[in-house]
C-alpha cells in the first residue's frame, strides 16, 4: 500500500502539486487521470522519489519514503518496478540484457537461472525470438512489453506506469492495459498508472483520482467516474464529441 | 559568479556520486573494459594519424627556421623530440580527444537523460553517476597516458621519416638529435599531464551530459559545451602543471 498525504510540489515558485492525499491499494490498478500538464507525472515521479516534495509524506507500507536517505531510497526502490513513457530501455544493449539488467545488478543467481527469468518475463508478456534485437529494431508496443517484462524481473511490490499507451494503436494500448491489469493481479502488486487514455479508464479503472492544475478534485473507479458531479472530470470524460453525444442522448 | 560557483558545487556533489562504493564490482569492472575499447582503443587510429603529420610538420618547420650554419642539424631532432614529449603528446593530444571524447560522452548521457533512462536506473535503486561515469573516468586514467606514449613515438617517428625525405637532416643526425641532452622525467611529466587532462575531459563531459534538461537541442548545446569547457580547463591546467612540475 501506498500512502501520500498532503503533498505539495513547486518548480521555481510555480505550485505544480497542491495538498493532494490519497490511499493506493495493493492488488488494484490504481489510475491518476489528468489534462496534459495537470501535474500527473510530477505527482508520480515525486511519489517515486525521482522529485522531492516541498512538505507533506509519502509512505511506503510503514515507511516513510520521503524522508528516506539515498541508500534507504535505494532499498525501497529494488521493490519498485517502473514503466516509463518513453519505455526508457537501454539503448546500447539488447532486449535479453536490459531483462537482465536489475537481475545482474542485484541477484546472486547462476547465469542459467538469469536466462530462465529473463525468458520467463518475455513469455510473460508474450515477446518471443527477440532477446537478441536492440531497442531501436522493436515496435512502440514491443519495446513498452520489453520495459514491463524489465519491470517485473525482480518481483516488485510496486508498479509504476507513466502514460503506457501513449503512441499506441487502440488495439495495442488495450494490449498493454490487460497486461498491466493481470500482472497486478497475479503478483498482488501495487500498480499506479498516469494516464489520459479514456479506454484505459473503463478498462483498468479499479480506483481513479482525477487531478487537474495540481489539485485533487475526485476520487472513484470507473463505475462512478460517468455519474460524477465534478464539472471538471465531466469537461475531461466527455471530452470528444461521440462522448457528449452519447451523454446527451442518455 | 553565483551561477559559477554554484555549477563548481553541483560538480563537486556529481563527482561525490561518482566515487561512492559500486554497487556490483563485478558489472563496473565489465564496463571499464567496454570503456576503453570505445573511448582508448577507438581514438588510437586518430591520435596516430595526427601524430605522425605533426611530428613532419613540428620536424621541417624546425628545419626551416634553423637554416644556420651555426646551428647544429642534430637540434632538429631535439626541438622534434622535445616539442613532441613536452607538449604535442600530451596536450593537443587532450585538445584533440576532448572534441572526440568529451562529445560522445557529453551526447551519450545527455541523450540518457532526456530519454529517462537515467531515470529508470535510478529507480532500480542503481546508482547513475557512478554506473554511467565512473567506469569511463578509469578507462581514461588508464588508458590515455597509453594514448600519449603512442603519440610520442608516432610523432617522433613521423619526424624522423618526413626529415629524412624532405632531405633536411639525416637519419644518423636526427636519432642523435632525438638522444642528445634527453630529459627521462619529461616522459613523466608528459604522463602525469596526461591523467589530469583524462580526468578533467572525462568529468567535465559527464558532468556536462548528466544535467540536461529539455531535449536533442540541448544535448547539441550540452555536447558543444563539454567541448568547449574540457578544452579551456586542459588549457589552464596545462600552464598550473607544467608552472608545478618543470619550475
Amino acid at each position: 500500500m501506498i500512502r501520500i498525504n498532503n503533498v505539495n510540489k513547486s518548480f521555481n515558485g510555480n505550485r505544480v502539486l497542491t495538498d493532494i492525499s490519497v490511499e493506493f491499494e495493493p492488488g488494484k490498478t490504481n489510475l491518476i487521470i489528468g489534462r496534459s500538464g495537470s501535474g500527473k507525472t510530477v505527482l508520480l515521479k515525486s511519489i517515486m522519489g525521482l522529485h522531492d516534495v516541498d512538505d507533506g509524506e509519502i509512505w511506503f507500507e510503514n515507511v516513510l519514503f520521503n524522508k528516506l536517505d539515498f541508500t534507504g531510497k535505494k532499498e525501497i526502490r529494488k521493490e519498485m518496478g517502473v514503466l516509463f513513457q518513453g519505455s526508457a530501455l537501454f539503448d546500447s544493449i539488447t532486449v535479453e540484457q536490459n531483462v537482465r539488467f536489475p537481475l545482474d545488478m542485484f541477484t546472486n543467481k547462476s547465469p542459467e537461472e538469469k536466462t530462465d527469468r529473463v525468458n520467463f518475463c518475455l513469455n510473460r508478456v508474450n515477446i518471443v525470438n527477440a532477446n537478441h534485437l536492440y531497442p531501436a529494431e522493436l515496435s512502440g508496443g514491443m519495446k513498452k512489453r520489453v520495459a514491463i517484462a524489465r519491470a517485473i524481473s525482480l518481483n516488485p511490490k510496486y508498479l509504476f506506469c507513466d502514460e503506457p499507451n501513449s503512441g499506441l494503436d487502440p488495439i495495442t494500448a488495450i494490449l498493454i492495459d490487460e497486461l498491466i491489469k493481470e500482472l497486478t493481479k497475479e503478483y498482488s502488486m501495487t500498480t499506479i498508472v498516469n494516464t489520459h487514455d479514456m479506454n484505459s479508464v473503463m478498462e483498468n479503472g479499479e480506483k481513479i483520482i482525477f487531478i487537474s492544475d495540481g489539485i485533487k478534485y475526485w476520487e472513484g473507479n470507473k463505475d462512478e467516474i460517468l455519474h460524477s458531479d465534478c464539472d471538471l472530470l465531466n469537461d475531461f470524460v466527455f471530452a470528444n464529441s461521440l462522448a457528449k453525444k452519447l451523454r446527451s442522448e442518455k | 559568479m553565483i551561477r559559477f560557483l554554484s555549477q563548481l558545487g553541483r560538480y563537486v556533489l556529481l563527482l561525490q556520486k561518482v566515487f561512492s562504493k559500486p554497487e556490483k564490482a563485478s558489472i563496473y569492472y565489465r564496463q571499464t573494459m567496454q570503456e576503453m575499447v570505445y573511448l582508448g582503443f577507438n581514438s588510437v587510429g586518430i591520435i596516430t594519424i595526427i601524430s605522425f603529420f605533426m611530428g613532419a610538420v613540428i620536424t621541417l618547420q624546425t628545419a626551416y627556421n634553423t637554416e644556420n650554419p651555426i646551428y647544429p642539424t642534430y637540434l632538429i631532432g631535439l626541438g622534434c623530440r622535445d616539442s613532441i614529449i613536452l607538449e604535442f603528446s600530451s596536450t593537443i593530444s587532450a585538445l584533440i580527444l576532448a572534441g572526440k571524447v568529451g562529445s560522445n560522452i557529453a551526447s551519450e548521457i545527455g541523450t540518457m537523460r532526456i530519454t529517462e533512462q537515467i531515470d529508470a536506473l535510478e529507480m532500480m535503486g542503481v546508482n547513475s553517476a557512478s554506473y554511467l561515469i565512473l567506469p569511463k573516468i578509469i578507462a581514461t586514467l588508464v588508458f590515455n597516458p597509453l594514448l600519449t606514449i603512442i603519440s610520442i613515438i608516432v610523432g617522433i617517428t613521423g619526424g624522423w621519416i618526413s626529415g629524412v625525405l624532405a632531405g633536411v637532416i639525416t637519419s644518423e643526425d636526427f636519432i642523435y638529435g632525438i638522444q642528445y641532452a634527453f630529459v627521462p622525467f619529461y616522459i613523466t611529466y608528459s604522463i602525469i599531464k596526461t591523467v589530469f587532462f583524462a580526468f578533467i575531459i572525462t568529468s567535465v563531459s559527464a558532468f556536462q551530459g548528466y544535467y540536461v534538461e529539455g531535449g536533442s537541442l540541448e544535448v547539441g548545446r550540452a555536447s558543444t559545451k563539454a567541448v568547449v569547457f574540457s578544452s579551456l580547463l586542459v588549457l589552464l591546467f596545462n600552464v598550473i602543471l607544467t608552472q608545478l612540475l618543470l619550475s
